[in-house]
């Protein structure tokens, strides 16, 4: 549970995780191990389209949620279920409370429950005088450490066998074996009893079928149905986001869910629970059954147009699966209750700012989440425009006000840029990095070896080196980004030789500037929609077919986030529209545009692997391009681990938690280091820095390059 | 896609019922009668070790304790036949009472209402709690799927799954494979709370 009073201390609790290394390698086994279950599970579906299935099913449920939740109250009770609906966690604990009391339950037998964490129901209820025994058996071995959960599909997964069977020795009183079948059979043994003796059940719902007043639980162990069907009671907790309309739309959410989650095609169970159901225990052989409805922030969620598409997320937990950070750190550390990019955002909504004003921080935005999501949800957007939220509620910190103020005035941003060059002087070498970290920088930073400005930008070399296209095949636009404009120029330039073979036709409009991605992670949302429209102005009015960068990270900007941040004013929408389309990344733009073939290179062979951008292969979806390109050269291509990985830049993120930077920086060199290669190469210039300020650190020869820079080079001379 | 999902893509329903029924941990067998089934679910019976778990202060002794197989809503006709095979093998057979018998019995043997091809899954409809129980409680779940009842996947058989809850108060059960669980190390564990092996017999009807 995510509980730290400022960054500072968050930051602290993240490097206690990450010395775990336990922890660490349970996680990098399961994110690995995750991808290849997953896809399996997906292999004779198309994913995409069930994905917009649910997502569209979900959203129309949302447009007439009280009409479905009227139908379902309905249905339920005619089937002999009381309804109830909690405002908050507090209501709904209480409801929950009264209704053992007036059932003169006392022993409880409960299933997981997200929404259960949600409400802290079961110390609720403990302080009420009633004993709960979780039955899972991941929480039942959390409840006995007196833990949260730190995956909403696998609870306990930060512990290891032996921690169990220590907990098994306390509870049988006897030396228990670590053997994982053995301590399962322990688990069934204890159980058993408590099942007998349990006077009510709680249980969460997967799913709620408004057309029958039915509920779902979707489970492996089979403990759902014992607590269901044993107890003379059963109290169901919900939100109303599990509403869904018919039979046929829960069969897709559970298709998805458990494919999603786990990788497995279905689960062991899916229980439909539907009316009052016959039970020996209960009076006239009647169960008696009760369904919680929980708002607590729901409403406001679905009245705001931008987060209204939560309410599609069916908790798989597939979001922590696939984010970096939380391999890093675990699950009690990304996240409060609720787990995960997912998790950082209900935090918000459910349990307040107070809560999630670090956690959103710790997003690195490479976009991996989004790109697994079973709904569809654009979860960096959601978690950045909470940071906003609560940097304009709160107040903006410094670093970030400045930033703001220095990017929106391109003139001061690129003359600040360029006297840093001179400024740098007494401690930048002569290789291009810099000797020792200026003072603007804190010690932590230490973990990565900076670049230097250069000595001339690309746009102060322009007119010298403009080439003069006779006959143009094309006209095209070139957005440099800061990296590339002052750090890097030469990747620029190596671009302007090839294009020039290809006569192509370049302009490099000059009042174009920082494409604002930096603003956008540091929550400063007007000071980046100024920065969009400078930039979109700046080209608009050239007559080009294509506008290139060079960085990912600005191309997916450009592309995906200017109609968002321009949308407010319909009048630019044809521009924004214009714009947005001619932007291409360099592979693409090579491969697909210029269709360069093997004839023109003189391959030397070398052994090259690839370190694939996240605002490449996932922002704009491309995949094959770089890697077409560097075998069309004439390089020797050899695919690393986890390619598409983030290296752990994130722009700013790796200066705000340059402890987790650091170690996704070295995953990311392990990687590199065991392809074999000689050049690792790459599309985005912050990926450059990141890797190659590393490898100068750890003092490794391989070579750092713009894919770009090695295919130019390989041209052949006309 | 492998080679060998392709080859269970081009399968009939049936077979592709049986595949995935297996890959997901179940016993799956072909039978052409009732008594087929009922000498499956005996020999079964006699194969595996007793075993019964604690639910009061009186612990377990499993002294004098006879090996049951509950099926309950069999027809007459059917439950006794099973009656008397039974018989002279020293199990006892129950159809109702199983709240009495959380301790544990050795095979529940059922009937499924329907089949799932596309994951291997078995459907049992049970407003019936001795129907439920029996699934839940024994240590080895025997259940009969008339092959006419095979449906190709969940949504081929939504209107009857439908009718089913329409039809309320009810408790739809879907089952594929045995328990299991990953909480420990991700280990998968066969056998948590529910039935440690599901036998699948598909009746040719």
């Amino acid at each position: 549970m995510h509980e730290a009073k400022n960054l500072k201390e968050y930051r602290k609790q993240c490097q206690e995780s990450l010395d775990n290394e336990y922890l660490r390698s349970t996680l990098d086994k399961f994110a690995i191990a995750y991808r290849a279950s997953r896809n399996n599970a997906f292999a004779d579906i198309d994913i995409d389209e069930l994905i917009a299935d649910v997502a569209q099913m979900k959203d129309d449920t949302l447009k007439q949620l009280d009409h479905y939740l009227d139908q379902f109250t309905r249905q339920a009770g005619a089937a002999g279920v009381v309804v109830h609906m909690a405002e908050d966690s507090d209501h709904a604990n209480r409801i929950i409370a009264d209704i053992a009391h007036q059932a003169g339950c006392r022993k409880i037998i409960k299933t997981k429950s997200m929404t259960a964490e949600e409400t802290h129901l079961v110390p609720a209820l403990e302080r009420e005088g009633l004993e709960i025994t979780e039955t899972d058996l991941g929480e039942w071995i959390i409840q006995l450490r007196n833990e949260p959960p730190s995956h909403m599909v696998m609870p306990a997964i930060h512990l290891s066998r032996y921690h169990v069977r220590d907990l098994f020795s306390d509870i049988t009183g006897r030396q228990e074996d670590e053997e994982i079948e053995k301590l399962v059979k322990v688990a069934r043994n204890q159980m058993r009893r408590r099942f007998a003796e349990g006077e009510m059940g709680i249980t969460g719902a997967n799913f709620a079928v408004a057309e029958t007043g039915t509920i779902g639980l979707v489970t492996n162990e089979g403990n759902a149905r014992l607590c269901t069907t044993l107890p003379r009671v059963h109290v169901a907790l919900l939100g109303i986001d599990k509403l869904v309309p018919t039979v046929g739309d829960a069969l897709s959410q559970v298709k998805v869910l458990t494919r999603n989650a786990t990788g497995q095609a279905i689960t062991s169970y899916v229980t439909w629970v539907t009316g009052a159901n016959e039970c020996g225990a209960g009076d006239d052989e009647r169960k008696e059954v009760h369904f919680v409805l929980l708002d607590n922030g729901r409403r406001e969620m679905v009245e705001d147009p931008l987060f209204s598409q939560v309410f599609r997320c069916v908790r798989c937990g597939a979001c922590a699966n696939v984010c970096p950070v939380y391999r890093l750190v675990g699950g009690h550390k990304m996240g409060h209750i609720y787990i995960g990019a997912i998790g950082l955002i209900l935090t918000y909504f459910f349990h307040g700012e107070e809560y999630a004003k670090n956690l959103v921080q710790n997003c690195i935005n490479c976009e991996a989440c989004k790109d697994i999501c079973a709904g569809g949800i654009d979860l960096p957007r959601l978690i950045k425009e909470i940071h906003t939220r609560i940097q304009d509620k709160d107040g903006h910190p410094l670093p970030s006000l400045l930033l703001a103020k220095v990017l929106r005035n391109r003139k001061l941003f690129h003359s600040l840029l360029r006297s840093a060059k001179w400024a740098q002087k007494p401690v930048a070498g002569n290789d291009g990095f810099m000797r020792h970290l200026p003072m603007v920088f804190f010690k932590e930073h230490d973990f990565k070896a900076l670049p230097t400005i250069a000595d001339k930008a690309f746009r102060d070399m322009w007119e010298e080196i403009k080439p003069n296209i006779a006959e143009p095949k094309l006209k095209v636009g070139l957005f440099s980004g800061c990296v590339q404009d002052f750090v890097y120029p030469e990747q620029m330039v190596a671009a302007v030789e090839l294009f020039k073979d290809h006569d192509v036709d370049m302009v490099f409009p000059m009042a174009q500037s920082c494409c604002g991605l930096p603003l956008q992670m540091m929550g400063e949302r007007k000071a980046s929609r100024d920065v969009a429209l400078q930039n979109m102005n700046a080209f608009v009015k050239e007559d080009v077919e294509y506008i290139i960068t060079l960085c990912a990270s600005c191309a997916s900007h450009l592309k995906h986030s200017y109609p968002v941040l321009l949308e407010d004013d319909p009048k630019l929408r044809p521009d924004v529209e214009s714009f947005c389309s001619k932007v291409i990344d360099l592979s693409s733009f090579v491969h697909d545009v210029l269709n360069v073939q093997e004839d023109d290179f003189v391959g030397d062979g070398k052994k090259v692997t690839f370190h694939a951008p996240c605002h490449l292969c996932r922002g704009l979806g491309v995949h094959d391009a770089p890697r077409n390109l560097m075998r069309i050269a004439g390089m020797d291509y050899r695919e690393g681990a986890e390619e598409e990985v983030c290296c752990g830049f994130g722009g700013t993120y790796s200066a705000k938690f340059p402890e987790l930077s650091e170690q996704l920086l070295n995953n990311k060199i392990a990687d590199i280091e065991g392809t074999g290669a000689e050049i690792v190469l790459t599309d985005c210039p912050g990926c450059i820095m990141q890797i190659r300020g590393g490898m100068k650190k750890l003092g490794k020869d391989i070579e750092v390059k713009h894919t770009i820079e090695a295919v130019s080079e390989r041209r052949k001379k006309k | 896609m492998s080679t060998a999902d392709t080859a269970i893509e081009k399968m009939s329903d049936g077979e592709r019922f049986s595949a995935k029924a297996e890959i997901a941990g179940a016993v799956v067998s072909t039978i052409s009668s009732f008594d087929e089934a009922v000498a499956y679910a005996v020999d079964l019976c006699q194969k595996r070790d007793l075993n019964r778990y604690e639910i009061d202060d009186s612990g377990v002794n499993l002294d004098g304790v006879k090996k049951t197989i509950a099926a309950p809503l069999l027809h007459e006709d059917e439950y006794a036949h099973l009656v008397e095979t039974c018989a002279d093998r020293d199990i006892s057979c129950i159809r109702d009472g199983m709240r009495s018998q959380l301790a544990g019995v050795d095979i529940g043997l059922t009937y499924a209402d329907i089949g799932l091809a596309e994951t291997g899954t078995i459907v049992l409809n049970c407003p019936d709690e001795e129907l439920r129980l029996a699934t839940m409680v024994c240590e080895y779940h025997v259940c009969i799927l008339p092959k006419s009842k095979i449906s190709a996947d969940a949504y081929a058989a939504e209107s009857q799954l439908t009718a089913f809850m329409l039809d309320s108060p009810t408790y739809t059960a879907f089952i594929t494979g045995p328990s299991r669980t990953a909480d420990i190390e991700r280990v998968l564990s066969i056998g948590v709370h529910g039935p440690l092996e599901l036998h699948i017999l598909i009746l040719e009807d």
